[in-house]
Order: C-alpha cells, then structure tokens, then sequence
C-alpha cells in the first residue's frame, strides 16, 4: 500500500533501504524534514550538526569508514559545505556518500535564490534530480550505487515543490549491507599535491565514463507525445509541463543533471519540430545544448527568477490564460510576524527604542526587520551579523561603537557566530553582540542544537554554554538578561553600549512554540483606564489591535507574556 | 478523471498542513492519484498561507494557479478575499468568518475590509460562510477550527464518513483526538446552507 509522503520523508525512506548508517546535517528550509524523518528509524545514526560544513565532513568520514553516508542542507548551506564537497570529488569514497541539497525557487524562506546545480559542474560530481516523492526515493537509493560504482559523492537536488510535496510512495526493504573494510590509503584520502595531481586526472576519467553512463541512464526518458513541441526538462518543471500541455508535446526528462547527455539530447531534438529548455533559476541545461550545438528556446521566454508554473508554460507556449474573478476591494497584505509571547520582541522593541544599528542575521528575529519594529539594518548570511558588525565598527573607526549591536541567535551563533566573535575579541573593535538564545532552531520548526542540552532524539546531551565561548575567546564582558523584563534589557544593552570593551548579552527565554512552555490566560484590557494612547502597539504583536477606540487582546492567540502591560502607562493592561 | 484541485487559506499557526493532510490522506484512500504542497518556513510566522491538494487518475503539478481551484476552504475571513482570483469559474469557495487582524490593520495602515462574504456572494460565486472558531472551542480548543472545517468539506464529498475519521486518527496525534473528533462531528453536522 503506496503512502503519502513529503517529497523530503521519501528521501528519508530512500536513504533508509538504501542501507545508510550515518546523517548528519544542519537544518534549512525546504530540507530540514529530510533528516527529521530519518532520525525516526533508529538503524540509522542521524544528527544534527553544528554547520552544514561540519555536517559534510561527518559524512565524507562516515564514508571513508565504509560507511553509507549522507548530509542534507538547503542551498546556502552548500555555500558553507562546499570546501570540504570539492575535495571529496577528488578522494572519491569508500561507502556511498550523497549530498541532499534543496534550492528554494521563489525565496520562500531564504535570502536568495541560487542555483546548486553550479556546484555539481564546479566540483565535477554527478547530480540527480527527483520530481515527485516517488522518484525522490528511487533517485536516492540510486545515488548511493552511481556513488559506489563511480566512485564518487552525489548530489541529489530537490527544490521547495518537491521537498515538500506529498504524493505516493510505496515502502520497500532495507537491504542489508556490511560496513565495507577500512584500508589506509594515503594517495586516495590525503589531498597533497602529490596525491592531489593524479586524482584530478582521475576526476576528469570519471566525468568522461559518467558521460557515457548519462546516455543510458534510466533517469534520463523520453515520453512521446505530439513532436510539433519538443520539451527538455528536469525536476518540478517537467511536472508544470505535463499539466500545462499534456500529450501536446513529447518530453526528454532529464534526473541526472550533470554530466549531460550529449547523443539522447541531439537524437530528441532531431526528433521534434521545435525545441524548448524548460528549468527553474539558472540556464544549466539550455547552456548545454548550445554547447553540443542546438539552439532551443529557453531563457529568451522564460525567466531565471523565482517559480514557474503550469500557467505560466500555458501562457508562453499557447498563449493560453485561465479566466478568474479579483476581489476587487484592496485587501491588505499579511506578511509574517513574529508570534505572539515571541521573546525577540522585548528586544526589538528596546533596539528601535535606543535607534542603534542592528547588524542581523537568519533566523526568526530577521523579522525584526519588519514593520512597526523595523530594527534591523542588515542581513547577509548565517554567522555574519556578529563579523560584519566587527567590520562595520572598523569603517566608522569608532563612531558607531556605543550605536551598533549585532543580533544573531543561539544556533546560529553556534553555526558561524563564533568564529566572527574572535575575531572581535582578537583584533579589537568595541562591538556589542547579542545572542537571542531561545533554547531551540526556531525557523526550520524546532531543531535542538548544541547548546540547548538535547540532540536530535530528544535525548539529553552536552550543551555548550554561550557564556563560556565568550569568555574563552577573550570577551571578558557576558551578562544574560530576560528579554521579557523591558526595563532591566534596556539598562543592560545601555550599559554594555556605553563600555569601553567588546561585550556579549545573552537574551534568554525559550521560544513560546516550545511545548514545555508554559502560557499564561491572556491578558485582559480595562477600558475605562485605556486612554486610546496605543502605546501597547507599538510591540507590533499580532494579539494586540484597537477596537472602537479602546485596546482589544485577542484571546485565542494571547500567551499572556505581558509584554503590552509593560508598555501601558495606565495600568490597564493586567494579567488574566 | 480529470484532476481535481482544492486549495486551503489561512492564517500560518492555523493548522492548514494538518487539514491538508487528513484530506490528501482520505484521496489516497479512495484510490486518487494526489499531490499536496505545502509551504514551511519564514512565510508560516503569522502570515497568509496557502496550501494546494491535487487528485485525480494521474496528477502532475503540485500547485494551483489563479482559476483553477474547484475548491477553496478558506480558515479566515479576508484570506477568502485574498485568494479568490485562484477560484476556477464556478467553483466553491468556504471560508471560516473568524476574523483575524493582519499587522497592516493592526498598526493601523490598513482597514480590514468590511462584508466580504457579502461581496462574494455577490459576484455569483457559490460561497459557504461559518463561524468556526465558535465551533472549535465549543469542541475543547481554538485549536480545532481546522478540523471544524474538514468536517464541513466532509459532506461534500460521497465518502464512506469511516474513512474521514481514519484519516483523521491517522493524523492527529492521540493525546488531541478526541477533542479533534468532536469538532470534525460538529463541523459535519453543519447544514450545507449556512448565512
């Protein structure tokens, strides 16, 4: 019996049959369920790491040691991951070792929108790409023997509308496989120049027989259907074709991505009238066939940016659009916002207040940035806020010192906020970093991390004291304050601005989502001492609106942090 | 069969995944070919979510453009306004009435609009307007409003009422099953002419 799956729980279950012993990753939407998934069947050891660069070590090691391997991050994670993938091209494996990567076309939850494939041709490693959940587990268990067999690790790439998608998948057997022997061998894992040279001539052997293997390889078909249209493409792009033309045109479905066929291409594009490249972000495929000498239409009709869809292939192609009825009226936007009882908000609240630059960084608290907090002047990448606000303070040589903080929260400061941390220790700017510890990875969906005390099972675990990090990097200021006790937040960033060293604040409360939180009855309003002032709103907390005139809590999303009461100055807000 | 498509709006903590879920699952049971799709991340802190259910003998996309839902069960009044271009010409559209204020609307920037289901009904379209929220507390929690809803949508399906309430025991987690089976009795007993 076929089950739904998540496009992300079937490679779970891929990486399951497939006999894997070791995952290690970092969350990041749209991967993070992918291991979620995976750390519920316990053949397998899976765990969070503190980086996804860290994550691909385990893996490369975990391969070595002959074991099955994989890591799974989203597409910037392969940013942070990509040293070591560049290297493993060269080592090859022992175990199979895959990389799960998931872009997200469209920035559903990211800061950009590049395009992994990049990473398969540059590190010279194959790359599969599933389009529903069931191929999401054949692709996976099918990485894991073109890895063995060639000798190298694989990318397998999902983007959002695959990884989190649900369609059938029937569950097959885990096979049963033996941890392969460990023999020590130098110029195969030791990456010197000596060793190096002659295994990038075996890289470049290895592209030219996976070459030959794209011709044949079973993810590679053709559907014939009309051959007035000819449509090259991949991954939830075929799936967009499909629905928008049906058997009016004939499809070569590409799964391995890289290398390119060159023979199965040229032979379907001499079998139809007119040739289309339809893909998602970058012209990886259509760059291809220019190459091998064909001039398909791609990137001319369709955009590099964002989703496509099956309407807009409909549109393009037949210039066909569906008939729909607007609402009319302007409806306001609703964008997201941090929960109510969030614990960032007392700190955005008090950041906006004292008008500092805030150097920002990933996670929940990005959406200080919003309106009415809007207290945020940056965000780059994972870790930068705290080494970005380093630079900054070394730009405005000393001006901005006591008007500058850097805000980044307690797994992304585990994640790359350290590193940035000495450096501010060790060459010496004045700047203030707050680390908004609220026990858990809050944006993927609740991920423990190092520094909360549980790994991935739930299991107690060492948990690193933030604290601690500081001081043994030289910050010798570390002071931990409740972000949910405005007056006592502000005198200590007050303070810890005012000082003539580098200092850490710990804001620390753990996230209200968090089932061993727990709430308080929501807060009630006294009207007759409401004076309409909406001093209360300014929190920008989504329980909190005016109703003729008076303030008016909304029961069903209330916690009862009282937050609001602290902002009445007419005691009208008191607790349920 | 031709696929269909039904599409759930609301508000991200509301719970749509969930009911996507136990929908998607009672498809697969009556022996649809389905694809749900789902959005995760920064976009479910309170903002408008979407989330798209497909079935049919094969289907391909996972997503639902403007003028192709059959269906849009929406949890939240001014998302059925929203997310009404999406409905397909002759579609049906349920919205829960509860009200709950965007931050536009709440710092002030932006009125909420007024007499929505009203105007809807207006333009001819086939709306089914409740109060949920009232439904689903009188179930045990807020909590439940999603499943008030399914067990509107229920009625409009010929199923078997066992399969609804196995998919509903095969994705709610037990401690919350029994508040969650009232409210999808109470969202059923609904009379399919509401307001």
């Amino acid at each position: 019996m076929a089950k739904l799956m998540l496009g992300n729980q079937a490679v779970a279950r891929g990486l399951f049959e497939a006999g894997v012993d070791v995952v290690s990753s970092y969350p990041g939407t749209p991967s993070t369920e992918i291991t979620e998934f995976a750390a519920k069947y316990d053949e397998m050891h899976s765990e969070w790491a503190p980086n996804e660069k860290v994550a691909c070590e385990t893996a490369i090691g975990a391969s070595i040691g002959g074991a099955r391997a994989f890591c799974g991050m989203k597409h910037v994670g392969l940013n942070v991951a990509a040293d070591p993938l560049f290297t493993a091209s060269y080592t090859g494996v022992n175990g199979g070792l895959v990389i799960g990567v998931a872009d997200d076309p469209g920035m559903h939850s990211s800061q950009n929108e590049q395009d992994s494939r990049h990473y398969a041709i540059a590190a010279k490693v194959p790359l599969v790409e599933p389009a529903d959940s069931g191929e999401c587990k054949d692709y996976t268990k099918m990485a894991y023997e073109l890895s063995e067999k060639f000798d190298t690790p694989v990318i397998l790439r999902l983007s959002t509308r695959v990884a989190h998608s649900q369609s059938a998948v029937a569950e097959e057997e885990r096979i049963s496989r033996d941890i392969g022997a460990y023999v020590k061998n130098a110029p195969k894992y030791v990456m010197m120049p000596a060793y190096a040279k002659p295994k990038h001539v075996f890289v470049e052997e290895r592209t030219a027989k996976l070459k030959e293997y794209a011709e044949v390889c079973p993810f590679n078909r053709i559907e014939w259907g009309s051959r007035d249209i000819g449509i090259i493409t991949s991954g939830v792009a075929y799936q967009y074709a499909r629905e928008a033309l049906g058997d009016g045109a004939s499809y070569l479905k590409l799964g391995l991505i890289n290398p390119l066929p060159e023979k199965l291409i040229k032979d379907f594009a001499a079998q139809v009238k007119k040739l289309y490249v339809i893909e998602e972000l970058d012209d990886v495929i259509e760059t291809h066939c220019r190459k091998i000498g064909l001039s398909p239409v791609g990137k001319e009709l369709f955009t590099f940016i964002g989703e496509y869809s099956q309407s807009l292939i409909k549109e393009k192609l037949l210039g066909e659009r569906d008939e729909f009825e607007e609402y009319g009226e302007n409806v306001p936007v609703r964008p997201p916002v941090m929960c109510a009882g969030c614990p960032h908000r007392g700190l955005f609240y008090i950041l906006k207040k004292l008008g500092v630059m805030v150097s920002g960084d990933i996670g929940c608290y990005t959406l200080g940035a919003a309106a009415p907090l809007s207290a945020m002047d940056t965000t780059v990448c994972m870790g930068a806020s705290v080494s970005g606000l380093h630079g900054f303070n070394l730009a405005r040589r000393g001006e901005y010192e006591g008007k500058a903080v850097a805000v980044i929260g307690d797994s992304t400061f585990i994640h790359s906020g350290i590193t940035g941390l000495i450096n501010i220790a060790y060459n010496a700017t004045n700047s203030t970093v707050i680390v908004l510890d609220n026990s858990i990875t809050g944006m993927t969906g609740h991920q423990n991390n190092p520094a909360n005390g549980f790994n991935i099972k739930g299991d107690p675990a060492s948990a690193v004291s933030i604290e601690a990090v500081a001081r043994a990097v030289g910050i010798d200021r570390v002071t931990v304050v409740d972000p949910n006790d405005l007056k006592e937040t502000e005198r200590v960033i007050k303070e810890e601005l005012a000082a003539a060293a580098p200092s850490l604040i710990i804001t620390r409360r753990p996230c209200a989502l968090l089932k061993s939180v727990k709430h308080k009855s929501p807060v009630k309003v006294d009207p007759d001492k409401c004076r309409s002032c909406k001093a209360c709103m300014k929190i920008g907390c989504p329980a909190v609106s005016m109703s003729t005139g008076k303030a008016k809590i909304d029961p069903t999303l209330c916690v009862g942090c009282g937050l609001c009461g602290q902002m009445c100055k007419f005691d009208a807000i008191s607790e349920g | 069969m031709q696929t269909k498509s039904i599409m759930i709006a609301g508000v991200g903590g509301q719970g749509t995944l969930l009911a996507c879920r136990i929908i998607g699952t009672v498809l697969l049971e009556e022996g649809y070919d389905v694809k749900v799709s789902e959005v995760h991340g920064m976009s479910q802190r309170g903002g408008s979510v979407v989330t798209y259910i497909r079935y049919g003998d094969k289907v391909a996309s996972p997503v639902i453009e403007k003028g192709q839902a059959d269906m849009i069960i929406s949890f939240e009044e001014l998302e059925a306004a929203r997310w009404l271009p999406y409905l397909k010409k002759g579609g049906k559209l349920i919205t829960n009435t509860q009200q709950i204020e965007p931050m536009p609307v709440i710092t002030g920037n932006a009125g909420y609009p007024k007499n929505i289901v009203e105007n809807i009904r207006a333009k001819g379209i086939d709306i089914t307007a409740l109060d949920a929220l009232s439904l689903a507390l009188e179930a045990g929690t807020a909590k439940a409003v999603n499943v008030v809803l399914i067990g509107v949508v229920s009625k409009l399906f010929d199923f078997d009422v066992n399969i609804w309430e196995k998919a509903l025991e095969a994705c709610v987690p037990p401690k919350v099953l029994e508040v969650n089976k009232k409210a999808f009795e109470l969202g059923r007993a609904v009379p399919a002419a509401t307001r």
